[in-house]
């Protein structure tokens, strides 16, 4: 099982977890698996097509997998994902 | 009988090689090593272009740092010609250096026949004790400190992450320092926003902060804009600025700073915060990524909770705006890693600091282009910029 970091915004949509474990041998599978125990997140993490959203990025340990072979790019057991959808805040 | 001082002089000189001004002149550009053995306060009212000041009294027990090579050729003046000449016999004679001349007329000649003077930018000896502890380091010293004194910073909000990195920056002594903010003080900012005061909830922002800095600082200038930054005056604010540091709140603000940065290549140290995590960038235009290289479209409104009013662990800001106060005065200096092509996550709670790597994006609809490519109506643009804002309100 990989294990996926989840960030503020998505929080919600997991019971407020940090971070989870999901099974698949590659990106794609790892992050389906995620959003089939949390549904909520299906419509932030994938467009209608099932293409990644382009405002979140995913990378495995510290790599964009977009630099890989995106949502085919092989995750290992012991592999961590990072999910990173765009953050502004602060000043106010 | 001992010998005058005139005669001791004469006898000194025709022990000696001497060199015209005109020659050390030809011989600057060659890199030669040139000292300066007048006393300091005389070195720093102007000296000869990389002359090095190493005082006669000194002389002895400082050369070798400045000149290690015995046999490498090594030229001497004064303010006349006369203290150098005695240095230059005391270089051969006792410390066995094989080509040392003494400057004929020295710096007084020098300057009559018109060549060039540099003059020296010092420290007032109140600054010296001000920044005693970064001329301590060698990485900063007097030079560096001269930078930041120099440099132009420009902070984009005096809120949560503007308020430790202006207070930071001005300390450390950056000698001017803009802040970009069209708010007032309010009462639920003093949880997390340090540069302002209970007393001065209802003050401008720009203003309360510029108070703060004077009173911490009276060496840096603050230029306020009490204003937001929008596509019709973002050039004209930015530009001259050395350094930006953006805490901006909202998506569209993000992405019209990231393209104007571009187009006048002028570095952005980047944070934003939320809950209990924070992340950072250093994007330096041309040499790593860009914005949109990272994020190439913002998320939906719904899912941009800077839109609205969210919560903040109060001293998370703080660790973030001196993180990129730390960014901005590497980049000022020019020493270390900044965090280019980086991006650095930090989660409170969890106490970690996490990095994943981001690359320039050779497709990126900004940073792939030439700066003058890029024209003022895509500046700030993104599919769907219309809907996103009036969704965020």
């Amino acid at each position: 099982m990989a294990t996926i970091k989840i960030p503020p915004v998505l929080r919600a949509s997991v019971g407020g977890e940090k971070e989870l474990t999901a099974s698949g041998g590659n990106v794609g599978e790892v992050l389906r698996d995620l959003v089939a125990g949390h549904p909520a997140t299906q419509s932030q993490l994938f467009s209608a097509d099932g293409e990644l959203n382009r405002y979140v990025n995913v990378y495995l340990n510290d790599e964009d997998v977009r630099v890989l072979d995106g949502l085919d790019t092989t995750v290992g057991e012991s592999d961590t994902l990072v999910i990173l959808p765009a953050m502004a805040g602060g000043s106010r | 009988m001992s010998p005058s001082g005139a005669e001791l002089l004469r006898r000194v000189k025709s022990q000696i090689d001497e060199v015209d001004p005109s020659e050390v002149n030809e011989l600057i550009d060659e890199g030669v090593t040139i000292i300066d053995v007048r006393g300091t306060e005389e070195f720093a009212t102007g000296h000869l272009p990389g002359a090095r000041s190493i005082p006669r009294g000194h002389l002895e027990s400082r050369i070798e740092s400045a000149a290690p090579d015995r046999s490498a050729e090594l030229i001497l003046y004064c303010e006349s010609g006369i203290r150098s000449a005695y240095a230059v016999r005391t270089l051969k004679e006792d410390l066995g250096y094989e080509h040392v001349r003494s400057m004929t007329g020295g710096i007084a000649l020098w300057k009559d026949r018109g060549y060039e003077v540099e003059i020296p930018r010092t420290l007032t000896s109140e600054q010296r004790e001000r920044y005693s502890r970064h001329l301590l380091i060698p990485e900063i010293g007097a030079d560096g400190q001269q930078k930041l004194l120099d440099a132009k910073v420009l902070l984009l909000g005096a809120g949560g992450l503007g308020s430790p990195t202006a207070l930071y920056l001005a300390a450390a002594g950056v000698g001017t320092l803009g802040i970009v903010d069209d708010d007032v003080v309010d009462l639920s900012n003093l949880q997390r926003q340090v540069i302002h005061s209970t007393e001065r909830v209802g003050v401008a922002k720009v203003d309360s902060a510029a108070e703060s800095i004077r009173a911490l600082n009276p060496d840096v200038k603050v230029v306020k804009y009490p204003l937001r930054i929008d596509a019709s005056n973002i050039m004209g604010i930015i530009e001259g600025y050395d350094v930006i540091v953006d805490g901006v709140d909202n998506f569209p603000t993000r992405y019209l700073l990231n393209d104007a940065t571009v187009r006048l290549k002028i570095p952005v140290v980047s944070a934003s915060i939320l809950g209990f995590d924070g992340q950072l960038s250093v994007f330096k235009p041309y040499e790593g990524p860009c914005y949109r290289c990272l994020f190439r479209e913002p998320p939906p409104a719904e899912l941009a909770p800077s839109c609205g009013a969210n919560g903040v662990l109060g001293v998370l800001p703080g660790t973030m705006g001196l993180l990129q106060a730390t960014e901005v005065v590497k980049l000022i200096l020019g020493i270390g890693d900044p965090a280019i092509g980086r991006l650095l996550l930090y989660d409170a709670l969890g106490a970690t600091l996490t990095e994943v790597k981001v690359h320039r994006d050779p497709d990126c609809p900004i940073c792939s282009r030439d700066p003058e490519e890029i024209s003022d109506e895509e500046m700030g643009a993104f599919p769907d910029y219309e809907a996103f804002c009036a969704a965020a309100g």
